[in-house]
Parts: C-alpha cells; structure tokens; sequence
C-alpha cells in the first residue's frame, strides 16, 4: 500500500473530518459499483478504503506517523464487489443466457460500435479536438537547408514535420488537424510545434548571413593562400589574400540562407582569426630576433594615454 | 450463505437496525427459510455496498432506494448489452459489420436531427 495520507490526498496533519471528506470525494468518483464501465475503479477503490482503513484507526495512525510501521498490512480482505455478481451469470433478474459474454467483449463491442469515443450520452456533443502544442528542439544545419523530421508523442503517436528552409528560431509550425482528436465526428485540433534551434560550433545566423570565425596560419595570412572553408552547404574553397590579418572578413556571395520571402540567399561572413604556430619554430624565432620591420608599428597607440 | 448474526458481525459498520429495515424495505432480499433470514455472496455483497452508500457517502435512508433503483436499472442495462454482445460476438463476422455499421448510422442520424 501507499502512503495512505498521499492515497487521499490529505495533509499529514488532516482531521479526522478532513480524511472522510476527502475519502467520500474519491469513493463517489471511484466506487466501482457505481462506475461499472470504469475498469480502474476497483483498484483505485480498493486503494482508498484501504488508506482510510489505516487512518481511521488511532494507533495504527500514530505508529505510522511515529516512523514505527510502514503502510503495508493494512489490506483489506479480500472482499468481492456487487459489480462482480451484477455482471456475472448468476445476476438474479435475468436467467443465465447461453455463451455469456464477459465484460472485456462488452467493452470491446461498445467501443466498435461507438468509435468516435468521447461521444457524450446524448450523442449530441460535437466539438473540436483540442489544440496541443510541442517543442521541438532541431539541429542549426536543418534549418538552414530544410529537413523533415520525425517526433513521436508520449502517447506513442508519431509526428512528421517539415522544417521549412530558413527556419527561424522560436518559430511555431502549424500541423491542420494533428491534435486531440474531435468529439462526436468534430474535426480534431491542431498541433503546434515550436521550434527550439540549437546553436551551432562555428556556424552563427544573422538574419540570411552565416558568421564564421575561420583561423588560417601565420604563412597563409602573410603570402595568401587557397584555403577549404565550412559552409552549410558543405566545403567551399576560397582565396585568401597576401597580408590578410585578423578581422579581415571575406565574403562568400550566395552561400547563406535562403530568404523565404525572397528567395534570396544571404552570404555567408568569413572572418579571418590569425594563429601562430602550435609548435616551436626555432628559424622563425631566429628570424624574428634579427629581423628589423621596415615601418615602426605601435598597435596600442591609440589605447594609452 | 449467510444468516443476520453473521452479516452484522462481518461487517463491522452495519447496525443490525439498518440491516432490518432494509430487508423490510425490500432493498435486499435474502431467501428465508424455516423462519431463517439467508443471505447468498451476492446479497452480502449487496449489503457492503449499501453500507457504503449509507455508512461512508452518506446517503441518507429516504435517498437510498432512488440510488439503489438506479443502480439495478444500470445493472438491468448492462446485462441485457452483455447478452447481446454474446449474440452479436456469435455471428458472421460479416453480420457483426453490418450491426455496427447500422448502430453507427443510427447515432449519426440522431445527431443531425438535434443539430
């Protein structure tokens, strides 16, 4: 058995008022004899009465919330429902009638033949599903190109959405007629799907333009060189020119994200880091200390006083 | 089976009292025999569940048979479904399609006459 205080909902610190209240709240919604369509309700009774069994008596209670015993022991016996004999064969108002169906193929037959489910008594109802909506957290690269991913619901029910290319962060995608199913024939909801973009190693999103920080060595930023760059799209080879320095940006026409109004693509921003050598490099050392620049250079000229 | 002493000392909450007017008021109805009041399983279970209405919910003694007739109409319902379920179940499973499909014509067709 449970914590029989957390079974019924009630304080620790309930009255013995407090405790039948909340026990007749839950035995009017449970009792299985008055729920017999209720499949659960037996358990869930069983669970109650138990619980209020256990706090009605006195010494068990104080024991209980002394530490001294635990929860278990307090089951009831095992006493059978007035469901159990009302659905059964020998239920006094009507003889037994030859291949008795049990309960299961009740249940089975009344939802096949009421399929629409929810359906209210009167079979007058008819509503909209509810709307319900998710977060869906997606790579950068899918938004950038467009992607076509799967989610599958707690329920088990699974989604398919379309990322549209050039997605935005926090965007909300409608799926038509993908939530809670309708009541009596209404349409069912719909989904949202939020959109949650993680952000990406290198690449960052400016409105169309990708930003990337690219390092190039000493040699290349000084002679210029052909280098192999990322872009969404894949590798893409570009020049960089002699005596580029850090902060030099380069521009790759066309290789950002494509505008979804416009059908413009944006460009991609290269900005050149500047990195010297990982390991030593004595002839450079040696040339470094002999060598005599030809134009003084002060870099913090403009920083100091 | 099951006489009064029995059931009142079974169930500790019912008042021998309440157990008499109940049968008096034919709410349960054991069979009797040689001046002996019997109960089967299904009649003690009955009186459990009065006791509970009377005892626990606090349904009072004027509101009991309202709640106890409704709960045998429910109890008449269903077992008349279930025994039609078992003919329907014993049919063609051409014949089961069929009734379905009818029932869901028939609830349809209730609904658009009230819309």
């Amino acid at each position: 058995m449970k914590d029989p205080y957390e079974t019924l909902g009630v304080n620790r610190s309930a009255t013995d008022k407090e405790i039948k209240d909340a026990f007749k709240k839950l035995a009017r919604k449970f009792h299985p004899d008055l729920h017999p369509n209720d499949k659960e309700a037996e358990g869930k009774f069983k669970d109650i009465s138990a619980a209020k069994d256990f706090l009605d008596d006195k010494e068990k209670r104080r024991r209980f919330d002394a530490g001294e015993i635990d929860a278990s022991g307090a089951e009831r016996s095992q006493e059978r429902f007035y469901r159990d004999f009302a659905d059964g064969p020998a239920y006094a108002s009507h003889a037994t009638q030859d291949g008795f169906a049990n309960n299961e193929e009740l249940e089975e037959f009344l939802s096949r033949a009421f399929a629409s489910g929810g359906r209210r008594s009167q079979g007058t109802f008819r509503a909209r599903g509810q709307d319900v909506s998710y977060v869906l957290p997606v790579d950068f690269l899918d938004v950038a190109n467009g992607a076509v991913r799967t989610i599958t619901l707690p329920e088990g029910k699974t989604l398919q959405v379309t990322i549209p290319e050039g997605a935005e962060d926090r965007q909300t995608l409608r799926l038509k007629e993908q939530g809670m199913p309708g009541f009596g024939g209404g349409p069912a909801g719909d989904a949202y799907v939020e959109l949650h973009v993680e952000p990406h190693r290198f690449f960052n999103r400016k409105d169309d333009n990708i930003h990337v920080e690219v390092p190039v060595t000493l040699k290349e930023a000084v002679l210029g060189a052909r280098i192999e760059v990322p872009t969404i799209g894949g590798p893409v080879t570009v020049t960089v020119p002699k005596e580029s320095n850090t902060g030099t940006t380069l521009r790759l026409r066309d290789r950002g994200i494509r505008n979804r109004k416009s059908g413009q693509r944006g460009h991609q921003m290269i900005n050149l880091k500047v990195i010297l050598p990982a390991a030593e490099e004595p002839e450079l050392v040696a040339f470094l200390e002999k060598w005599q620049p030809k134009t003084q250079q002060d870099p913090r000229k403009e920083m100091l006083p | 089976m099951m006489r009064v002493d029995d059931l009142v000392e079974a169930i500790s909450a019912l008042q021998r009292s309440d157990l008499e007017a109940w049968i008096r008021d034919e709410l349960v109805t054991p069979r009797q025999e040689a001046g002996t009041l019997l109960f089967t399983d299904m009649e003690r279970a009955r009186v459990r569940l009065i006791c509970t209405l009377h005892y626990e919910l606090e349904i009072d003694a004027e509101t009991l048979p309202v709640v106890l007739s409704l709960v045998d109409q429910l109890y008449d319902t269903r077992q008349r479904l279930l025994s039609l379920t078992a003919a329907v179940a014993a049919q063609d499973h051409a014949v089961q399609a069929a009734i379905i499909a009818a029932m869901k014509r028939n609830a349809g067709a209730s609904e658009a006459d009230k819309l």
